[in-house]
């Protein structure tokens, strides 16, 4: 299913005084690296507050936006940070705000509302070790279920410098495109390291826009979905008398007691990403065409699950690695067929358990399942893999 | 068809504001909160605002349903982060004119750090504040302007919170139009809203307002609107006449007037650029062919 989008008439506006896309070749921390994706997407609002190891963000975003006519704003707490790109983003703007894991507590209640209304907002949470910036995992089921009600998370996981570009482009255009709050969801590993990056042409970063509705206040109804699922966006201040409600309410917007009602608008919120899931959920399959084993991760972990694989088919063990691009909505299909085919599939991950229940259960017992897990405050090295999984007969 | 060129008078010409398919309201009998949507409303008619070009911003509680009733966008449902959203609002979209709606709760206890800071940065919105003393959506629990002594719901044996002083907060916080007014004066209420939506600046009119359901019951043993009225009149002092008053004589009352009307320049975005050192396209067009690409990190 295609779809057509309006010219988003907020960001014509602006008047470009500094380049906003860095088109070329760069040596880049990860952090600068959202900075500069979010730009490349169109970002034109930014809300933070400091917190460690996300400062950059703020930093670069308050040094880069008002060059490009966008407004950064340090709130008073994460709460203001939020809230104040909901609204920006009712406003029409193209908002983010980023933090590090304690400060994603605080976001629950914003990216609530941002679901419930609808507005499509980018948040990224850099995971870090309670308290401390040592490198962890930790966070994969709070961003999944965080705020209260019924919702589907769009959660985008990178594992490098250039996928930290990459995906926040993503993120943007996941926003925009099903109306709804999107998580790029960092790691101390990947945030602090320097790497090659390369930022494409102009032309070639593709950006997606909501669609603006074309229809006239008295034909618009601003929670009605087409048939992709989303509604049509207005945005404030243009006389199309909305109320952008976090509490139950029909197509009208009208805050609504009936429970027909309430239920047309909880299944229709998560069913909006849940029924695009394939196209959202993307991952990277790494010799897996003739694979007995499969090592699955996300994030920073699969970096030394692809070196660990690379000694073990030296090895002659047929090993293979698959990458999820997209933690959350969880890739069903595609992790389902892993327990089709292998004989062992191994979560890898940087905390104590936690994805690997998901991978499991996806599993379904039609293969063996196995956990190297570590919460340390260090990604795993290829040799702590290569010694778990040793004591495994599928490997040994 | 002829067109009647008479304006029907038996219709209050401020409904076309409202929106008819949400009456009735779900305001209990003698709540001040209708009160303040009337002035809210003729405040807006007589400076003729395009109400097609203001949002209005309301969190949780009965205040908070204010906007819900009339024909304009609005925000609604996250208890205490009005003037978060009304900050992003206002930076991205500065032709937008937004209105808080907040109750004493919202405003001040869940809210307070919003708006300390909303008034130190001189945002450019105005926050009408019903204070009617207690939290009164939620069943009647004490409040951060809970008169000290008075029985709550959760203060069954009296409070023993002391209360602040709305508009002392935001003065000294920074806000440059703060007033305080309440709804048995409308004649005044009606000013005071109405120079708060000329302003720019942070402005902040509180407005003493009655809750016979709750506080009137629970605390001054009254559920009748007209006795809450009659006590809030009782505990107002005019800001002249405070003037000469001692602080014992001030003891338990609430001077209503205004504290600061001024100028200051208003929130705009936490960094400001200065424009000569934008990078000319031009001169990126020739870095660029010359192979000097700026490249940052």
């Amino acid at each position: 299913m295609e779809r057509e989008y309006a010219k988003n008439a907020k960001n014509a506006k602006n008047v470009k005084k500094e380049k906003r896309v860095l088109t070329g070749v760069h040596f880049m921390q990860g952090n600068y690296a959202v900075v500069e994706g979010a730009l490349a997407a169109g970002c034109d609002f930014f809300a933070g507050y400091p917190i460690t190891p996300a400062n950059e963000i703020s930093e670069g975003m308050s040094k880069r936006l008002p060059g490009v006519g966008g407004i950064f704003l340090q709130g008073e707490d994460e709460l203001c940070s939020i809230n104040a790109v909901a609204g920006a983003s009712l406003a029409g703007a193209k908002a983010m705000t980023a933090t590090a894991s304690a400060g994603y507590d605080y976001f629950q209640e914003g990216l609530e509302y941002g679901v419930a209304v609808e507005a499509p907002m980018v948040i990224v949470d850099v995971q870090r070790c309670r308290g401390e910036n040592f490198a962890t995992q930790a966070d994969i089921m709070q961003v999944r279920w965080g705020p209260a009600g019924d919702h589907e998370m769009i959660v985008l996981a990178p594992s490098s410098v250039q996928e930290l570009f990459d995906f926040t482009v993503r993120a943007f255009n996941l926003a925009e495109e099903y109306r709804t709050p999107v998580i790029v969801l960092s790691e101390t590993t990947i945030a602090l390291m320097r790497e090659r990056l390369v930022i494409p042409g102009e032309d070639e970063i593709p950006v997606v826009n909501r669609k603006w509705t074309s229809k006239t206040p008295d034909d618009y109804l601003p929670f009605q979905a087409d048939p992709w699922g989303v509604p049509e966006f207005a945005g404030l201040g243009r006389g199309y008398h909305t109320i952008y409600s976090i509490n139950p309410h029909d197509e009208k917007g009208s805050i609504e007691w009936d429970p027909d009602a309430f239920e047309r608008l909880y299944t229709r919120i998560p069913a909006k990403v849940a029924k695009h899931r394939e196209k959202i959920s993307t991952v990277q399959r790494y010799r897996l065409d003739d694979a007995k084993v499969a090592l699955v991760a996300w994030g920073s972990e699969a970096r030394p699950c692809l070196d660990a694989m690379e000694v073990l088919r030296e090895r002659g063990k047929k090993v293979g690695v698959m990458k999820l691009d997209v933690p959350w909505p969880f890739p069903e299909e595609a992790v389902s067929e892993l327990g089709r085919l292998m004989d062992l599939v191994v979560t890898v991950e940087m905390n104590v358990g936690k994805y690997a229940g998901e991978i499991e259960r996806a599993c379904n017992g039609r293969c063996r399942t196995a956990r190297v897990t570590k919460n340390r405050g260090m990604i795993h090295s290829p040799e702590e893999i290569l010694e778990a999984l040793g004591s495994l007969e599928e490997v040994r | 068809m002829a067109i009647d060129p008479q304006p029907d008078l038996r219709i209050n010409p401020l409904r076309k504001y409202v929106r008819e398919d949400r009456m009735p309201h779900f305001f209990c009998p003698g709540c001040g909160c209708g009160q303040v949507l009337s002035s809210f409303l003729r405040g807006v008619d007589a400076l003729g605002l395009d109400i097609d070009r203001m949002t209005a911003v309301a969190g949780v509680g009965c205040t908070a349903r204010i906007p819900v009733y009339i024909k304009m966008d609005t925000l609604h449902g996250v208890h205490g982060r009005t003037l978060a959203w009304a900050t992003g609002i206002r930076l991205h979209s500065p032709e937008t004119k937004v209105v808080v709606f907040a109750g004493d709760g919202d405003a001040v206890s869940i809210g307070g750090n919003h708006f300390i800071h909303a008034a130190r940065r001189n945002l450019d919105v105005l926050m009408i504040v019903v204070n009617n003393f207690n939290f009164a959506m939620t069943g009647g629990q004490v409040a951060p302007m809970t008169p000290a002594g008075s029985v709550t719901m959760t203060t069954p044996y009296g409070s023993g919170e002391p209360p602040f002083d709305l508009c002392a907060l935001a003065v000294a916080a920074g806000a440059t139009y703060v007033a305080r007014t309440a709804t048995p004066h409308i004649a005044r209420m009606d000013q005071a809203i109405k120079k708060g939506l000329e302003h720019s600046g942070f402005g902040v009119v509180e407005v003493l307002s009655q809750c016979p359901t709750h506080f009137g019951r629970y605390a001054l043993g009254s559920g009748s609107p007209e006795k809450l009225l009659d006590w809030i009149d009782g505990i107002c002092v005019p800001k002249n006449r405070a003037d000469s008053m001692t602080p014992e004589e001030l003891e338990g009352k609430l001077v209503t007037g205004e504290f600061v009307h001024r100028s200051r320049p208003v929130f705009r975005g936490s960094t400001f650029i200065d424009e000569s050192t934008f990078i000319n396209e031009s001169d990126v067009a020739e870095d660029n062919a010359a192979g000097k690409g700026e490249c940052r990190s």
